[in-house]
């Protein structure tokens, strides 16, 4: 470094050196702690241009304010382009910084795994949310059910086929009564006989039959019933309800066609099949579930008078709406529990 | 049902072209659903041929077979190219001689199989087609020779189409009969649908024939002294003699043809003609050998322990249920289910007594589940059979067996009919448009019920409507409108939202299992569902912390045997699937399941010996009885890991699955539900007794214990073909959502400056950290802002059997600035009661 004699008196001369020899230190500075050196060099207390100014107390008065300009003039440009090489120097520093820390994010380890709903339990939740958003409200009932609430209540004769052995799971000993509920609509009665009227209530849950698993059965699946009484409730309700809560889940598209059939808790009784354009196989007609005005035993068996009181019920399949919806072809995938199977869906179905 | 085209346009005019698929879709929008199709399966050339000639030729292997010449075709005297056409066939059989006129199938005929004919050589010859069995027809299971014309009594010009000849050019719809219209079990009654659905016009086949008078000579007696829940065993009993039958006469081919199509293999003449009047009509018919009866009939029930054969060889005990057929010699039939042996009808039976009845459908139904006896008689029974069709229908088997059969219609017959007159059903104007919301017209409703075959009368405020015979379903004004819904059409009824009135929402408890099962889900458990069937020492190990044994529900008739009781935890379910998984390779596993499980109370009768009826609210006692024969079915969730918590990654090594994580989908479990949930060293059966956790929340009772977290015994993970380390927690989710939604006393926010100290304490090793923090919180007051365990050491400095926890401590006053005097006396009082509890001393 060019160093310069040590001055004794102001001038020109020497604030000028000492500047030139700064801003020439400031420039060379490659990093952030050589810049820290200039400045201590060239801005320091005992720097050139700080001594200089030490000697302005010798200065006669009337030199006093020139000669003070020259110096604080030559403070002010060194403190100046020392700033801007910080800057300069300071995001230089930040960029190399960045670019060091760059990382593959296509590999990023994480301490988290994904996990799933499973889609019946998700579709149940959304049939559930298409009802309460109508102002219906969601029932519930035990699964191991007295034979009252799912057959007798229900306007199945004690002789009525359904009741054989074959078709459902009775617990030892079968004089007790006890079944494994067939479908889910003994809630329907539960709701009925612990509820004020009028009543709107969908039950989702869980139901059992003595099917064997296979492609297209299995003795534990799930269903969804609806069950609407209040005044004046007529089949036409039960369409609009319908043609609403197919358009809810499946789109504007879908549609609603009733057919005749038998049901022993309906009467009239009709056959629900759905149709939309985009399921497999084509735009076609879907065999989905029973529904009808509720059979005036019913309401007699809940203390309803059915000259008084009059309403409709549905039942759907949520294994049979996975498959059609969804394609799923096999319902060994929703029932052996593969994670597989539930992961494809994440947490939406 | 299955329905032949060609039977059923006897009774409706089907249009011209009418194929399978139309009448299915006409059925169905009467609603009779649609099953199959069924046809022969046959295509032609299939002709009548005349054999001309037959070489009879030995073979080395020891058969004999025949080189015939057969003319298929005389030739057109008109038409020259049509010329005579004689072709060389070589046939096995040998059960027919020159001149016989046979069913030749040609070349390019296709037989069910499917089994195409072509020309082909054999036995030295090319033979130019095949002379048909009945079997390969698809007419019967005739094949120990071929089907001569004659047999059949048929004789036709050689060439003449043999399919439209015998019939097999018909085809059937099978269609799903529902349990109220058994009328729709006969050809009859579903014309009359048929003509519902297209407006076509019906022929009632009862009012084709008029039943003679019989002499009543014969003896019926209806003698039922237990009727079954009221109801008399038979209400109809109508016999009839037909006298000469001819027993070689076969069975017509249309005859055969029609049966087989309908799902009926012929037997013989006069058992075919049964079959064909029941499924024409309904009426389920039974044909006795008259010459075999001894005296006549009485119709009673089943003496206990009384037994019966019945046709298929069976010999049957029976119940004081049943009803019988029985003559001087006992019982000679198991009424509407099956006939018996000593009375069947045989190859050289020609005097018949034929029986149409119309018996009680429970007691049939009843009895044919008892001998696991379902027959095409007792179906139709079940459902309800038109009891004014057994006149007619014994009459129809009388024509027909005096047409086909040479019978001669003897007056010998009786008539029993105790048929209670049908009540009439009051129908208030307007009612049925009030129910399904469509404003029917007066004429709509009364013509679709006269339709149906109703009779209808005007009176004060409505219709007065008698239901047709065959129609026992209609039993009130509800049963009518569905009828004048469906005839006038369900397309018609419009479509109209009701307003429910506001709603709630869903319940606390609903919102929260499903915030359970989010919350785990976004934590990485993946959720599945189990079959709640479990085998009984699954039971007994997870559902208690200690043994041997847990109450638990037992299925009476499981599809699996190994598995017959109901899950007491959701554990054996999970693991089974845990192992499913890893047997297909997928080894790190996190799977969760919320459910109900079944928890009965040991000593406790559960169920009801007594069910009430249906349609009538039972008492409020009764209510509660049923509810108490529940056992409880509280909600549970179970949580199972194997395998590693987190695989390898870059940089970050795999990390296995254990207790801890356990720990975690509990704490997950606690914040989804908003409910603390304490951790207890703890011990259970199935579990690592250095590694559970017993899980207890606050309630009014105190601490109440919800479930256990932490891992399995190795054994018992292995006894599920799991490895050694398997996390799992339970909880028993009722008891939690119990105390959920106590609202929340909010702590006001502490803003001054904290000051914050690390504290180490040393303890005996068996001493849990978590007792030792909650002195240390319990201790410090409420300057103590938070705490929590930060380092657990063990080893150099610290003497054998103890540990060293350290704490890190924050403390905050609400109004000023804390010294570091004030928080260090509040720490110190915190040791006070870690020293005085445990004999915890500060770390040097």
């Amino acid at each position: 470094m060019c160093l310069v004699s040590d001055p004794t008196e102001i001038s020109e001369e020497a604030v000028s050196a000492a500047v030139t020899a700064a801003l020439t230190a400031i420039s060379a500075a490659a990093d952030s702690s050589a810049l820290r050196a200039v400045r201590t060099e060239h801005a320091g207390d005992a720097s050139p241009l700080a001594r200089l100014n030490a000697l302005m107390r010798t200065v006669p008065g009337d030199q006093k304010a020139a000669a003070g300009k020259l110096v604080g003039q030559a403070r002010g440009r060194v403190g100046q382009a020392l700033t801007i090489r910080e800057t300069e120097i300071g995001e230089a520093e930040a960029r190399a910084q960045l670019a060091a820390e760059a990382v593959d994010v296509t590999a990023a380890a994480s301490a988290w795994r994904p996990g799933a709903r499973h889609p019946l339990a998700l579709l149940q939740e959304r049939v559930a949310d298409v009802f309460v958003g109508m102002g219906w409200e969601v029932a519930e009932g035990p699964e191991l059910e007295s034979e009252w609430f799912n057959f007798d209540a229900l306007n199945f004769d004690e002789d009525h086929p359904a009741r054989a052995m074959q078709d459902t799971f009775f617990v030892d000993p079968p004089e007790a009564h006890l079944v494994l509920r067939t479908h889910t609509s003994p809630v329907q009665l539960r709701a009925l006989l612990s509820r004020e009227l009028p009543v709107y209530v969908v039950a989702p849950g869980r139901v059992f039959r003595t099917d064997e698993l296979d492609a297209t059965h299995t003795p534990v699946f799930h269903q969804i019933e609806g069950i609407a009484v209040d005044k004046g409730l007529t089949m036409a309700h039960l369409r609009g309800t319908l043609d609403h809560f197919v358009k809810a889940m499946f789109g504007p598209e879908a549609k609603v066609r009733l057919r005749p059939n038998y049901f022993p808790f309906t009467e009239p009784s009709a056959e629900l099949d759905l149709w939309h354009p985009t399921f497999k196989d084509g735009a076609r007609w879907i065999e989905w579930g029973g529904c009808g005005m509720v059979n005036a035993n019913v309401l007699r068996s809940a203390g309803i008078d059915p000259e008084v009181y009059s309403g409709f019920a549905f039942g759907v399949g949520v294994e049979r709406a996975l498959m059609f919806r969804n394609d799923v072809k096999d319902m060994h995938d929703m029932v052996e529990g593969d994670v597989r199977f539930s992961q494809q869906y994440g947490m939406t179905v | 049902m299955r329905v032949p085209l060609s039977w059923l346009g006897e009774f409706v005019d089907l249009a011209p072209g009418t194929t399978p698929e139309d009448v299915h879709a006409a059925l169905v929008s009467v609603g009779l659903e649609e099953e199959e199709i069924h046809r022969f399966d046959l295509t032609g050339p299939i002709v009548v041929g005349e054999v001309l000639s037959i070489e009879p030729e030995a073979q080395t292997n020891g058969k004999t077979i025949n080189w015939c010449q057969v003319r298929v075709s005389t030739g057109s005297t008109t038409d020259e190219s049509n010329v005579e056409d004689i072709r060389g066939i070589v046939c096995g059989a040998h059960n027919f001689g020159v001149g016989d006129k046979v069913v030749v199938t040609l070349p390019g005929a296709v037989l069910p199989g499917p089994f195409p004919i072509a020309a082909r050589k054999t036995y030295g010859h090319v033979s130019d087609g095949m002379i048909a069995s009945a079997r390969e027809l698809g007419l019967g299971d005739e094949h120990d020779g071929i089907l001569r014309l004659a047999a059949l009594g048929l004789d036709a010009p050689v060439g003449t189409d043999a399919l439209g000849l015998l019939g097999l050019d018909d085809s059937a719809v099978e269609i799903n009969v529902t349990p109220d219209r058994g009328y729709a079990f006969s050809i009859r009654g579903v014309a009359r649908e048929y003509a519902h659905a297209t407006g076509a016009t019906f022929r009632d086949p009862a009012l084709a024939v008029v039943p003679a008078p019989s002499s009543i000579a014969f003896v019926v007696t209806i003698d039922d002294r237990a009727p079954i829940r009221d109801k008399i065993g038979a209400s109809v009993f109508v016999t009839r003699a037909v006298r000469g039958v001819d027993p070689t006469r076969p069975s017509p081919a249309w005859l055969i043809a029609r049966l087989k199509l309908a799902g009926i293999r012929s037997i013989s003449l006069i058992v075919d003609v049964t079959n064909y009047v029941m499924i024409e009509l309904g009426q389920p018919i039974h044909a006795y050998d008259l010459d075999a009866l001894a005296g006549g009939i009485t119709v009673r029930r089943a003496g206990k322990g009384e037994k019966l054969t019945t046709l298929d060889d069976v010999t049957r005990t029976l119940s004081g249920e049943d009803l019988l057929i029985t003559d001087e010699s006992g019982p000679i039939g198991l009424a509407g289910v099956m006939g018996g042996q000593t009375t069947e009808i045989g190859a050289g039976t020609t005097n018949v007594l034929v029986e149409a009845a119309n018996f009680d459908p429970v007691s049939i139904a009843r009895t044919a589940r008892r001998h696991k006896l379902p027959s095409e008689a007792s179906r139709r029974f079940e459902r309800g059979v038109d009891p004014a069709v057994a006149a007619v229908a014994a009459a129809r088997v009388v024509q027909l067996l005096v047409e086909l059969a040479g019978g001669v219609a003897d007056d010998l017959g009786s008539l029993h009919d105790a048929t209670p007159a049908a009540q009439p059903i009051f129908l208030p104007a307007g009612f049925i448009s009030g129910l399904i919301g469509l404003e029917y017209t007066r004429d709509e409703v009364r013509t679709s019920l006269a339709e149906i075959g109703a009779s209808l009368k005007e009176i004060e405020g409505g219709l007065s409507v008698t239901a047709p015979s065959w129609r026992p379903d209609l039993t009130d004004k509800w049963t009518l409108a569905e009828e004048v819904a469906r005839i006038v059409g369900y397309d018609r009824i419009p479509s109209v939202l009701p307003v429910a009135p506001p709603g709630r929402g869903l319940t606390r408890t609903q919102l929260l299992r499903r915030q359970v099962a989010q919350t785990l889900a976004a934590a990485g458990h993946t959720e599945v569902l189990a079959y709640p069937f479990v085998a009984e020492k699954a039971n007994n190990l997870f559902g208690a912390p200690v043994g041997p044994t847990v109450p638990q529900m037992r299925v009476a008739n499981p599809l699996d045997g190994e598995a017959p009781f109901l899950r007491t935890s959701m554990l054996p379910g999970l693991l089974q699937i845990a192992h499913r998984n890893r047997s297909r390779g997928l080894t790190d596993l996190a799977v969760f399941e919320q459910g109900q499980v079944f928890r009965p109370v040991a000593g406790v009768e559960y169920g009801s010996s007594v069910v009430p009826p249906g349609a009538v609210r039972p008492s409020a006692r009764l209510e509660i009885e049923l509810n108490a024969g529940i056992p409880p079915q509280p909600f549970s969730v179970g949580v199972v890991f194997t395998g590693n918590a987190t695989r390898q990654q870059p940089g970050r090594p795999a990390v296995p699955a254990g207790w801890q994580d356990a720990l975690t989908a509990v704490a997950q479990i606690a914040l989804a539900t908003g409910v603390a949930i304490q951790v207890r060293q703890g011990s259970h059966q199935a579990m690592h007794p250095g590694r559970t956790a017993e899980l207890f929340v606050t309630t009014d009772a105190g601490a109440t214990s919800v479930g256990y977290a932490g891992e399995l015994l190795p054994a018992v993970a292995r006894s599920f073909d799991l490895p050694a380390v398997v996390a799992v927690a339970e909880i028993n989710l009722s008891v939690v959502f119990d105390r959920a939604g106590a609202e929340l006393q909010a702590i006001p926010i502490r803003t001054m400056p904290a000051a914050t100290q690390d504290l180490s304490l040393v303890v005996d090793t068996v001493v849990p950290a978590g007792e030792v923090l909650e002195a240390v919180i319990e201790g410090s007051g409420p300057l103590l802002d938070h705490a929590e365990l930060v380092d657990d050491y063990r080893g150099a400095g610290i003497p054998s059997g103890r540990k060293s926890l350290t704490f890190a401590l924050r403390f905050r006053a609400a109004d000023r600035t804390l010294t570091a005097a004030e928080a260090s006396d509040a720490k110190l009082a915190g040791v006070a009661v870690a020293a005085a509890r445990f004999g915890a001393t500060l770390r040097e």
